[in-house]
């Protein structure tokens, strides 16, 4: 039974699903981090909403012979002195993992390469830099949507794109984020990554992908008519294969 | 990651002086250290290779593009004099 269950489990989602309420399945640490903050921060916010909702309800149900709700009271420290320091000490339990977690994230410190994405009105621009040929010339793409009267089966609707960017597994690399036009923003929620795309400015982040596996994301600040057509699309392949691939290009 | 085998992947690394999210100065600098280098110690000076592989990896293609112009022009803002 735990083996067909493992079976099905090897299906990760990657992508958004109709009526889903939850993230999409995890390919990086950073994610994973996200994820767990998620869980943590949501379990205080469900004992909060409990207390709170037991409390009322009581009132309502028992108004006049309730000790929560007397309605001649003028002061209370004892009540005052605990709503003020538990709510503080609730903050202070959310914020210090989310503190953590927002500068463990923020760190970039020895990447194995550097892809570059440019946002343009209305595709992605992908240049791999640390590729270099004889010529001089480097490795440099775009990346457009496969307009609906074109999509073959299987293909996702406004996710897939023409060419995609090729990655290495278990491998850090750093993406350098800007713009040409107006801002966008560089999105793909399975490797926990959205980071806004200004003209005139590069952002890094990084990245670990820790699975092979088709990932998208979407452009996610509001850019203009076909704001919703610029997605983004990265495969993580081995590295043997994204060696093939380089000598492809 | 772990095995120490050589990787065949190298990029620019971290830079004390550009620790944050905002690398635009770091590209910049980059840019601006390499056409002065190359000015004082002439193109074939090889520690100059540094500045040119941190810029390129950095900086989009557009942007060298637009500040080559503007050297060309003289009308390049950075002090890449000698
Ligand atoms: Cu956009």
């Amino acid at each position: 039974m735990l083996n067909l269950l493992n079976m099905i489990n090897i299906i990760y989602n990657d992508v958004p699903t109709p009526y889903s309420c939850y993230f999409q399945d995890s390919a990086t640490p950073n994610q994973e981090g996200i994820l767990e903050l998620h869980d943590n921060i949501m379990f205080y916010l469900f004992i909060i909403l409990g207390l709170v909702s037991w409390m009322l309800f009581n009132i309502v149900r028992t108004y006049t012979k309730n000790p929560m709700a007397y309605k001649y009271i003028k002061h209370g420290q004892t009540i005052e002195i605990l709503w003020t320091i538990l709510p503080a000490v609730i903050l202070l339990i959310i914020a210090f993992p989310s503190f953590i977690l927002l500068y463990l994230c923020d760190e970039v410190i020895s990447p194995a390469m550097t892809i570059k994405a440019i946002g343009y009105q209305w595709y992605w621009k992908y240049e791999y830099s640390d590729f270099i040929n004889d010529n001089g010339e480097t490795i440099e793409f775009e990346s457009y949507v496969i307009p609906d009267d074109l999509l073959e089966e299987g293909q996702l609707r406004l996710l897939d794109t023409d060419t995609s960017i090729m990655v290495p597994v278990d491998t850090h690399i750093r993406f350098v984020v800007t713009a040409a036009d107006v801002i966008h923003d560089f999105c793909i929620p399975s490797l926990g990554i959205k980071v806004d795309a200004n003209p005139g400015r590069l952002n890094q982040v990084s990245a670990l992908i820790q699975r092979e596996g088709v990932f998208y994301g979407q452009c996610s600040e509001l850019c203009g008519i076909n704001h919703c057509a610029m997605p983004i699309k990265v495969e993580a392949v081995s590295l043997p294969k994204f060696l093939e691939w380089l000598n492809d290009q | 990651m772990s095995d120490k085998t050589e990787s065949p992947l190298h990029t620019v690394g971290f830079d004390a002086r550009f620790p944050q999210q905002n690398q635009t100065k770091h590209c910049w600098q980059a840019y601006v250290d390499y056409h002065k280098c190359i000015n004082i110690k002439g193109e074939d000076f090889a520690p100059c290779k540094v500045f040119w592989k941190t810029y390129s990896a950095l900086c989009p293609v557009d942007w060298v593009e637009k500040w080559d112009e503007q050297r060309a022009n003289g009308t390049f803002a950075g002090d890449v004099n000698p």
